[in-house]
């Protein structure tokens, strides 16, 4: 990886759980093409680079920056701002810099019951009660370390971005045909898509791509999975009560889970230009209960386990809702103290 | 999230803003949300704003095209009134100057504001915020065109009652084929069933009868009677109709109608339908003498050949040997341009309403037994007597507005009771010389010769007690009332509670919709109100149309009616029939849901919900079609569709949201800021 003047590559691993940087690798030989191709002069996971180095390139020196996680605290979000600046071509790479995954379902918890959860609940040790802190002075002088802030935001809702990859994570197939077209559009073979667009994904919902025998649908109960006995391999699981996440999940995925006998979970976000998935699919699941009257209606959306989770299990920091009003309070309440000082 | 780019700086747009008279201007400060308007969204593409008295009149809409023309307006946002209204005026004004009508937006600053504020300078902030979110949402507007489908001259009435009687005459006199179809054995509906029509007390036979020959032998009819329509599909001018033709068990082409088979079967039934229960019919009969066809039906659950397996007595007889025991039911699929339902009403089950003792009190009567029972061709023959079949009544109480006007029943009012209770007391009057009560809330007889006919039984001697029956009952208190009918009434005018025995009581039944209106409703693709009458497209200016193009409602199937609104509503029907069919093609609204195919993934989430069967499903392409000739732009799919593969004209996503945007007022901030696309 020595310096010359190919583009240059870059990727960060922000609030995610890094399925996505395993994802890119998975792509096995086609990582030789990025080597061959690229000058990757910023990827934590894969070699060593300093916060200095990059900010000490020009502005829109890096070609093309895969940027993976949510921002979820102020390291983050600086990252995202400098690498904004320093790339022509920033990519919301997988679920969570797309819209928020499920680092995005703590937007439901105040940072207090977060830090409750993680370091005073029964599974960890703490006896100190040590929480994190912004500053702190040691021995050796004062440390920093990032504040996490009270709503994690996706990629976009800081900085614009140029293209969106969907999936939890991004399928190997996809990333190998994306690479691809940047490839084919440096040496100007093929033309890039217009920005804003989503990229590596298909044009319609997992459905598409989903073998499953689809009839009228009328929902009497939602159930889980692992309650019913047993499935029809080859019906429709919407239609056997399971809720299934394909109808508004986009398509790219090649709908592996509903081939393998599991609801899609919607990992994939929502169809083009829709703008709230969860709206969506809950929009569509009301549509095909089987009930005309409300209290049945009611009765029937009752059974669908774990709502939010449900339809909002990756989408809820990218929502039109995008938190619990107690936490956008609290993300209020931080901004207008920023403002005061 | 997405913001979306406004398309300002591309479109010319006018905004004209309504006084209505004092309607909006008394509220809403006019002139002032035009200036607004023209200062703060020229950003946003607005090159005029003026304010007029009456937008609505012509010298209103010449000012429009006045600045179409002039000022070369590409857009055009009236705040006034509901689209409901006058969007098709200021469209048609639109295309007068040249532009495309549907680039024309109409908000409402009248019903949504300033007929329900008072505070004036919010109502004045909240007009501006509407005609804002009415320019955001303009700049989404396309050029439309008008779709065409030609009309099927033939027309289906269902239902042949008075109403379905007048219609289907009228549009066969005029030359164009119609089906008639009735579920009984014989048209003529209630009608049919009285003795006297009230205020004239012309014989509903003598008038009725003539119509139904009519009906019998004009050679543009055909009537399916003992028939009901299974299956709708289709659209306005092009409707696929399914009727199922019940087994008469009758050879229609030999029955001579002679009757020989009623005198001969054996077997006696109790008439709960024609003859209210007040008489008895044969197992094989026609409901009524003058019955329209004249050919008698076997009513196989009472049959003792369909039961038993013997007697064919009728068969025996028959001298033309009509008797078919093999017939089958027969489906018929008929194309028609245009559908009337005019499928009446039912009476409420007056054993409900517990206090009024019916069905437990043998001398209560419903109002359509009286009917029968004062009927010459009845069961009395015209005799009105107690439930013993003997006794003449001495005193008679008529209570008014059994279960109509009661929030336990009905809370509307059923709008013939009155009348009917007034000629139910003239009639026993006549008849008997009774004593006769009538107990009323208030009397309501607001037609031609109603309120005469009110002073004319008042003269005659009726005793009216204003009051509603509190209970009937044979609970004998005091001396007078044993073995005869209590009625407990607070009269409101005396003051005092009454006690008012009687021989006789005769209940003013509520209408109420058929039993199966709803269903009949969701078949026809139209929807009902929530007490189950059919809802007409506009409750003054279009009361016979429907929501969907092409299904007129008439009669008592859309709400209670008298015979001369239901003869008039069927005309009126007939006339907007004539009308289309003599024009050959309709322009549809283009305003229509559709598909994109690339996008479908074709999970099947829509198909059953359009409510007027729009949607097609290919199996081959695995993928949902909507038929813009169906398709009434209701939305319903569009919101359904969970991979925003459908569309609605007129209501896509960028006009929605960006009409919200323009209502919050998002469009007042930076233009850099407003129209970044950060997708």
């Amino acid at each position: 990886m020595s310096a010359n003047n190919k583009p240059k590559f870059a990727m960060y691993w922000a609030s995610g759980c890094g399925g996505c940087e395993i994802a890119v690798l998975n792509i096995h030989e086609k990582i030789l093409d990025v080597d061959a191709n690229f000058e990757v002069v910023f990827w934590p996971v894969a070699m060593d680079a300093k916060y200095k180095d990059v900010e000490a390139l020009p502005d829109g020196a890096i070609t093309l920056t895969l940027f993976n996680g949510g921002i979820r605290n102020s390291e983050n979000e600086a990252l995202a701002r400098l690498l904004r600046r320093k790339s022509q071509i920033l990519v919301a790479f997988g679920s969570c810099a797309c819209e928020g995954c499920i680092p995005g379902l703590a937007n439901l918890s105040t940072r207090e019951s977060i830090f409750e959860a993680a370091y005073a609940s029964i599974s960890t040790d703490n006896p100190a009660g040590t929480q994190p802190q912004v500053t702190w002075n040691a021995p050796e002088g004062e440390l920093h370390i990032p504040e996490f802030h009270p709503v994690l935001r996706t990629l976009d809702q800081i900085v614009p971005v140029d293209y969106y990859m969907p999936g939890c994570p991004p399928e190997s197939r996809q990333i190998a045909i994306v690479i691809d077209l940047v490839l084919q559009a440096l040496r100007g073979e093929a033309a890039l898509p217009p920005p804003g667009s989503v990229i590596g994904a298909g044009q319609s919902t997992v459905c598409d791509e989903c073998p499953r025998v689809r009839n009228l649908k009328t929902i009497k109960r939602f159930t889980r999975i692992q309650a019913l006995g047993s499935i029809d391999p080859k019906l429709c699981l919407l239609e056997q009560g399971i809720p299934c996440n394909g109808p508004a999940t986009c398509s790219g995925c090649g709908a592996l889970c509903p081939k393998a006998g599991a609801q899609c979970i919607g990992c994939y976000g929502p169809a083009q230009d829709v703008l709230d998935y969860g709206a969506r699919l809950l929009s569509a699941f009301a549509s095909v209960i089987d009930g005309k009257d409300p209290s049945e209606i009611e009765r029937v959306l009752d059974t669908l386990p774990d709502a939010v989770g449900q339809i909002y299990r990756f989408s809820l920091a990218g929502s039109l809702l995008r938190a619990s009003k107690s936490v956008l309070v609290e993300d209020e309440e931080k901004h207008h103290a920023a403002h005061q000082y | 999230m997405k913001q979306l780019k406004g398309q300002s700086g591309q479109e010319r747009v006018g905004v004209y803003v309504c006084h209505c008279g004092s309607n909006i201007a008394g509220v809403v400060d006019v002139q002032q949300v035009a200036e607004w308007a023209a200062e703060r969204l020229e950003r946003r593409g607005v090159v005029i704003a003026r304010d007029y008295r009456f937008m609505c009149s012509s010298l209103g809409q010449e000012l429009i095209e006045k600045d179409i023309k002039e000022l070369g307006l590409t857009r055009i946002v009236v705040a006034a009134c509901s689209p409901h209204l006058h969007e098709q005026t200021f469209r048609i004004a639109c295309q007068r100057a040249g532009l495309n009508p549907y680039l024309c937006e109409l908000v409402s600053i009248r019903e949504q504001n300033s007929w329900v504020h008072e505070d004036k300078n919010a109502a004045t902030e909240k007009a501006k915020a509407i005609v804002s979110g009415g320019v955001e949402r303009v700049l989404w507007h396309e050029p439309l065109e008008p779709l065409h489908v030609p009309i099927h001259p033939a027309t289906l009435v269902v239902g042949g009652g008075i109403a379905g009687i007048q219609a289907a005459l009228e549009i066969a006199d005029a030359g164009f084929p119609v089906y008639l179809v009735e579920r009984e054995p014989s048209i003529g509906g209630h009608m049919a069933q009285f003795d006297k029509t009230f205020p004239t007390l012309d014989c509903a036979a003598c008038i009725l009868t003539p119509r139904m020959v009519s009906v019998g032998t004009h050679p543009h009819i055909t009537m399916l009677t003992w028939s009901e329509v299974t299956d709708v599909q289709g659209y306005v001018g092009n409707f696929t109709v399914t009727v199922r033709k019940k087994a008469r068990y009758i050879k229609t082409d030999l029955c001579t109608g002679c009757g020989i088979c009623q005198e001969k079967c054996p077997k006696k039934v109790l008439d709960e339908d024609f003859e209210a229960g007040l008489g008895y019919r044969k197992a094989i009969y026609t409901p009524f003498p003058q019955a329209v066809p004249k050919y008698p039906v076997i009513d196989g659950s009472n049959c003792t050949y369909f039961q038993k397996g013997t007697c064919r007595a009728c068969e025996k007889f028959c001298p033309t040997g009509a008797i078919d025991f093999e017939q089958q039911d027969e489906l018929l699929t008929l194309q028609v341009g245009n559908i009337i339902l005019a499928t009446g009403f039912d009476l409420l089950d007056a054993r409900r309403i517990a206090q009024y003792g019916y069905g437990r009190l043998a001398n209560v009567f419903t109002s359509l037994e009286f009917e029968r029972l004062s009927n010459a061709a009845g069961p009395t023959d015209g005799n009105i007597v107690l439930r013993d079949g003997v006794t003449t009544p001495r005193t008679v109480g008529i209570i008014h507005c059994a279960g109509s006007r009661d929030r336990n029943f009905n809370n509307y009012c059923s709008a013939i009771c009155c009348m009917q209770s007034l000629k139910f007391a003239h009639l026993v009057k006549e008849r008997t010389g009774a004593t006769v009560y009538n107990f009323y809330i208030d009397i309501r007889t607001p037609a031609k010769a109603y309120d005469e006919f009110y002073q004319r039984v008042l003269e005659e001697g009726t005793i009216f007690v204003r009051g509603r029956v509190a209970e009937v009952t044979d609970a004998a208190r005091l001396p007078g009332e044993e073995n005869r009918l209590i009625i407990q009434v607070e009269d409101t005018l005396a003051g005092l509670q009454r006690r008012i025995p009687v021989d006789m009581v005769i209940l003013s039944v509520s209408l109420q919709p058929r039993w199966d209106a709803k269903e009949v409703a969701k078949r026809f693709g139209i929807s009902c109100s929530s007490d189950g009458w059919i809802i007409e497209k506009h409750p003054k200016l279009d009361p016979i149309a429907t929501m969907t193009e092409g299904v007129f409602a008439v009669g008592c199937a859309q709400g209670p009616k008298d015979i001369p609104s239901s003869v008039a509503q069927g005309a009126a029907a007939a006339a907007r029939v004539l009308a289309r069919i003599q024009q050959q093609e309709i322009a549809l609204e283009p305003v229509r849901a559709s598909v994109e195919e690339s996008r479908c993934s074709g999970c099947r989430i829509c198909n059953n919900l359009c409510p007027f069967n729009a949607i097609l499903f290919h199996e081959d392409r695995m993928v949902s079609e909507i038929n813009a000739a169906l398709c009434q732009g209701c939305g319903t799919c569009v919101a359904a569709c969970p991979a925003g593969a459908i569309s609605g004209t007129v209501f896509s996503n960028e006009q929605i949201l960006s009409q919200i945007e323009g209502l919050l007022l998002l469009n007042q901030s930076e233009p850099t800021q407003a129209e970044m696309v950060t997708a």
